[in-house]
């Protein structure tokens, strides 16, 4: 995008559209360098924040296709994101990947799931009550793994 | 050098490299943030424990006027962009690690929604040089209910302080961890 991304160092750009401007993007992305405008890639729709569906989403919930060919009526970034899902991928992966942000593959999800595409695992529901009451197994399970890296 | 800047480097194509592909066992994933000021070294930890190149998600936010500038009843209402790197660690079959380093340098960075929600616990990094740094971040994760422990980051030039008048100068309660590390250093980013 800009000459500015050969940076190096600890060098964190004060401001929104300096950073913006000057992060690499896989896939075109970014706001600049986008060839679709987002509100085409959602068609419109942004996540709503009240409704149950908030519950399901969150950064780190693992998603899982269900099917490799997008339903008729699909977009390419429904295709795109079928793609990077055959195996089991947080949503923040997604996010990264397709250049997309989070509400944006939020909405895309919400579709495929809606078709049975995608299988979901660990929402933000289950997220948010293994947080407030961490169960042992898991707690366990994560201080094991650290101890093994 | 020894550290990873925040802008992680672009991969090869769309989607992740065959040997960064998760387990089609993994079926429950964790979450740890990173919070601290500017150029603290919280990519440099996401960098140091990650298995994957860190990565970069971003979400863009409407700010109906937050309460911090008073425009004199005029509406406001702006768009930011806040991007955070992440890391994962493969913990085993089914339980997968995801650390996020929040970009302290933002203000809004706590409006994502659920970014410190449902968050297993987080790590506020710190650089004795600026202290302050961290202030409004600690505030959130106490108002957020988010266990932490507080890391300073060793850098060689940074004064050393007694534990106890880091404590006093943090106003850290007794029970939270205080302890000292190497970001740069993956048995160090473990500790936590």
């Amino acid at each position: 995008m800009t000459g500015a991304t050969g940076a190096t160092g600890p060098t964190e750009p004060s401001g929104v559209g300096g950073r913006r401007s000057r992060r690499p993007r896989r896939g075109g992305g970014g706001a600049a360098g986008r060839a679709v405008p987002l509100y085409i890639v959602t068609g419109g729709r942004s996540e709503s924040g009240d409704d149950l569906d908030s519950l399901l989403l969150d950064l780190v919930t693992l998603v899982v296709a269900r099917s490799t060919a997008p339903d008729a009526g699909h977009s390419p970034e429904h295709a795109a994101l079928l793609r990077v899902c055959q195996h089991p991928i947080s949503v923040a992966e997604i996010s990264a990947h397709l250049g997309l942000p989070f509400s944006a593959v939020t909405v895309l999800l919400k579709d495929l799931r809606a078709g049975g595409l995608v299988e979901l695992r660990h929402t933000r529901e289950a997220q948010r009550q293994a947080a407030a009451d961490p169960d042992i197994e898991t707690l366990k399970a994560l201080i094991d793994g650290l101890q093994r890296l | 050098m020894d550290y990873n800047d925040s802008d992680p480097a672009p991969g090869p194509g769309l989607g992740p490299r065959d040997e960064d592909l998760l387990p089609a066992s993994a079926e429950q994933s964790v979450k740890v943030v990173i919070v601290g000021g500017f150029g603290v070294g919280k990519t440099t930890m996401v960098g140091s424990v990650s298995e994957i190149r860190p990565l970069t998600t971003e979400e863009t936010m409407t700010l109906n006027g937050v309460g911090v500038d008073d425009l004199g009843g005029v509406e406001t209402k702006t768009e930011t962009t806040v991007a955070m790197d992440f890391g994962r660690v493969t913990l085993d079959e089914r339980l997968v690690l995801y650390l996020f380093g929040t970009p302290g340098q933002q203000r809004f960075w706590f409006l994502w929604n659920g970014v410190l929600e449902g968050a297993l616990g987080a790590v506020v990094l710190v650089d004795t040089r600026r202290l302050e740094d961290c202030f409004a971040a600690m505030d959130r994760l106490e108002d957020g209910g988010v266990p932490f422990v507080v890391a300073i980051n060793t850098f060689p030039d940074a004064p050393v302080h007694p534990d106890d008048d880091l404590r006093a100068a943090l106003d850290l309660p007794g029970h939270v961890p205080l302890v000292s590390c190497d970001a740069r250093r993956l048995e160090n980013g473990l500790v936590m």
